[in-house]
């Protein structure tokens, strides 16, 4: 199909931009590993902080980058899958507002004033650009899809009866739980937090915050997931030989995730208060229902793969893994599905662990978490999105793909490179090792007094993973740009490689989003009501904003408490019996010192 | 659904339900359990070690930016500790070593969790959510003494122990 010219000028800037990101994005992993390590001891390199690094970090590759990928292979493949144009007017305009969006957001970012990390929990303040700015972000992806709607219905209409592709299905699966998650977060940041950090409010409600953070926290991880789900569903099957093993289990996985991706906000809480440990529980075993989605996938598409290696001659029970094109280079493409597929299988297993109520207990901000998710957000999903970012290029600008080889070694360099990371990070973390910790301070750091080392093998390992890592990612940046920058030898097209079906199955139920998002939004109504009603009743104060580099809060606080002598004498006495008081470190003595100052100033206020 | 599809399916629901069964058994079984919500313990805003009787200690723990207090606590091996937390401003995170107490210190919100220590050592906590530039300082242990090294006279007065404890055996009861 030939490409619309606007279309591929769109497609470009929307790939273009991210990948620039994302170089920022990936020294700033570079750098984390070894601040962790102790190979860095300072608070800065390369004139970024290490907090204000892990924010960008954060940000940069598991927000911007994937929301603007999933922009990108949206309008692409909806007009390929559907053969309709979409309205370019509006598709630009949401271009723009993620564009102004990320400007704002790195403006803040930039300058230091947004060292809140990804997930800008108050009462950290950040500057106000940085939340508008994520905020306009947001909006332009609804943008985007709510451009896809007309276009989609109109197909429907005129083609009654026939079944919608599964391409289109996956990506409005994708968008759909992107839009019913935004809500919550939307709300944080316009009505909560935006207000708050110009001033016009004075405290918030830090754990209604949190909550609905995380409201939006995990339904994020399925908008990251589900356009691979889509490559792994509708295009690893044509591109390994074979045809997709099932093309009802492929709508099924996909109606189930609408249904049960947003319903589990609370496993990332599992060790907050406020929330009542049944409810907690109920979101238990809602995840466990998502991971069906995820295990039906993986017996799918390994019977895809099955089917493609017999097709291509294997024989005996294993011997079609053997037969897939993994080291073809002119189907570079295939490692960076097949391989995200092998990495995925333990960032699956880890999840699990993670979810598993009382388990995580032993988990939860231990570096065994960032362990997990490199293992799911920076395996299957990054690989995908590489892998598809650099076939988009070259297919709508008609540039064959530079250096081959190496873009067929990238996914595994960098598998190799986040299995040694991962492992070093997740036995770490069994130890107690903390994330979002810069560790080389302190408890690697052999002359401070929290020196722990019995981490030292753990941040050691992490760190080859993480240089690996790093050279996988700059190997594919060269590729990427002698791709994108040079000139065009084939005809320019709009294509995809989508697969055709083994067995088609029965649809009727799953011809219509209508009732799984009606049952889904049940669900969430249901699994949230008690949740929100929990976290309010048991809040007894709201917070003032704080600025991360300074203990003392940024709007003062009337004094509400201790102004009757009556309690401010048992108070005196409370103090007598605390035991091992005059035990207390020197950091802890000067730290109390300080903020009994502070109490003396407020009081004379 | 074919027959493979149908065995992959009933395997799939059949681990999950079996890994659900386990969590069922630790929480019934051994008792390990998450933070609940709190409603009825009286905010605090000092930290303090609370004795309620020979192994039955009280911990009101406030995290602030960038120390715990109290961040020094001694305890007599085999003592159950009954941990509340509160933070002073921001966001704060609790994970003692070698146990299962990992929480968080959110401002406006009490969390609490009992742990039971039946080794002698040194168990370092440290605060492991992001709190502001010097969060990687924010550090302290609990000393767990054999009864022979253990001298709580070392460190209170004994009749403000009692007095402290008598106060807040209410609150403990009606949390139950
Ligand atoms: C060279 C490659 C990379 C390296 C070496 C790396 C390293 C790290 C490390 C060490 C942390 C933990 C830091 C801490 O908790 O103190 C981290 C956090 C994180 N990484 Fe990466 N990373 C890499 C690539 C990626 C990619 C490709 C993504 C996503 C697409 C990603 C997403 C994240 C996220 C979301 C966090 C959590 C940030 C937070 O806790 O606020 N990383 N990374
Ligand atoms: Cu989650
Ligand atoms: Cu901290």
């Amino acid at each position: 199909m030939k490409v619309d010219k606007s279309l591929k000028n769109l497609t470009l800037w929307l790939l273009f931009i991210p990948t620039v990101l994302l170089i920022l994005g990936v020294l700033d992993g570079l750098l984390q590993v070894l601040f962790r390590a102790g190979w860095i001891q300072n608070t800065e390199a390369l004139g970024i902080e290490y907090y204000q690094g892990l924010t960008l970090h954060g940000v940069i590759n598991a927000i911007v980058f994937t929301t603007f990928f999933a922009v990108a292979f949206g309008n692409a493949l909806i007009w390929y899958a559907l053969k309709k144009p979409i309205n370019l007017k509006v598709a630009w305009l949401s271009f723009w507002l993620m564009v102004i969006g990320v400007v704002f957001a790195a403006y803040a970012m930039l300058t230091g004033q947004a060292s809140v990390l990804y997930t800008f929990y108050p009462p950290m303040k950040a500057h106000p650009l940085f939340y508008l700015g994520l905020a306009l972000a947001v909006v332009g992806s609804w943008v985007a899809f709510w451009n896809w709607i007309p276009v989609y219905l109109q197909w429907r209409r005129e083609n009654p009866g026939q079944k919608t592709p599964l391409a289109v299905v996956g990506i409005f699966a994708t968008f759909i739980v992107w839009q019913i998650a935004t809500i919550p977060v939307a709300v944080e940041v316009l009505f909560m937090l935006f207000p708050w950090s110009m001033g016009w409010t004075d405290s918030v409600n830090v754990m209604l915050a949190r909550t609905l953070f995380w409201f939006f926290g995990h339904p994020l991880v399925y908008f990251w997931l589900l356009p691979a789900y889509v490559m792994y569903y509708t295009m690893l099957p044509k591109l390994t030989g074979g045809k997709l093993y099932s093309d009802w289990a492929g709508r099924l996985v996909f109606m189930l995730f609408i249904v049960f991706s947003i319903p589990v906000g609370t496993h990332h809480q599992y060790a907050d208060p406020g929330i009542g440990s049944e409810w907690k529980f109920l979101h238990a075993v809602f995840t466990f229902a998502v991971a069906l989605p995820s295990l039906i996938t993986a017996f799918t598409i390994a019977a895809s793969l099955e089917y493609a290696g017999r097709k291509n001659g294997a024989t005996g029970t294993f011997g079609w893994m053997a037969k897939l094109p993994w080291f073809d280079t002119n189907r570079w493409l295939v490692p960076y599905l097949l391989v995200g597929l092998i990495i995925f299988i333990f960032g699956g297993i880890s999840g699990i662990v993670n979810a598993s109520y009382n388990l995580n207990l032993l988990v939860h901000n231990t570096s065994w978490i960032p362990g997990h998710f490199h293992l799911t957000v920076a395996g299957p999903v990054f690989l995908a999105f590489l892998g598809m970012s650099l076939y988009m290029v070259s297919k709508m600008t008609g540039k064959p793909v530079q250096l081959k080889g190496f873009a067929t070694i990238v996914p595994y360099l960098w598998m190799i490179g986040l299995f040694t990371f991962s492992t070093g990070m997740m036995r770490g973390g069994l130890h107690g090792e903390p994330r979002r910790t810069n560790l080389g301070l302190t408890y690697l750091n052999p002359d401070s007094p929290f020196y722990r080392p019995e981490w030292e093998p753990y941040v050691i390992i992490t760190a080859i993973g993480g240089i690996l890592m790093f050279t996988a990612v700059t190997i594919y940046f060269i590729t990427f740009f002698a791709t994108f920058f040079s000139s065009a030898k084939e005809e320019a097209k709009l294509e995809f490689p989508l697969s055709e079906a083994y067995h088609e199955g029965p649809v009727k139920a799953l011809a219509n989003f209508k009732p799984w998002v009606t049952i889904a939004v049940v669900l969430i109504v249901l699994s949230y009501i008690p949740v929100i009603y929990d976290v309010l009743r048991s809040t007894t104060r709201s917070a003032p904003p704080y600025d991360p580099h300074n203990p003392a809060p940024l709007v003062q606080e009337e004094e509400e408490y201790y102004d009757e002598d009556f309690e401010e004498e048992e108070f005196e006495d409370e103090e007598s019996a605390v035991i091992g008081e005059d035990e207390a470190t020197n950091t802890e003595e000067s730290a109390t010192e300080s903020s009994s100052d502070e109490t003396q100033q407020t009081g004379a206020e | 659904m074919d027959r493979a599809e149908k065995q992959a399916l009933a395997w799939s629901i059949g681990i999950l339900v079996l890994f659900m069964a386990a969590i069922v058994a630790a929480i019934s079984g051994w008792g390990i359990t998450v933070p609940d919500c709190i409603t009825d313990v009286e905010p605090f805003e000092e930290g303090q070690l609370i004795q309620h009787d020979d192994l039955h200690y009280e911990l009101q723990m406030v995290a602030h930016m960038w120390y715990f207090n109290p961040g020094q606590i001694e305890l007599p091996v085999g003592a159950t500790l009954d941990i509340y937390l509160t933070s002073a401003d921001v966001v704060h995170g609790l994970h003692i070593d070698k146990t299962d107490i990992n929480m968080m210190a959110i401002p406006g919100q009490i969390s609490y969790l009992r742990v039971k220590f039946d080794e002698p050592g040194t168990y370092h906590f440290l605060c492991h959510e992001y709190c502001g530039i010097a969060h990687h300082t924010m550090a302290g242990s609990i000393v767990v003494k054999s009864p022979e090294e253990f001298q709580p006279e070392d460190m209170g007065a004994d009749e403000a122990l009692n007095g402290a404890a008598g106060e807040t055996e209410e609150e403990l009861g009606n949390e139950s």
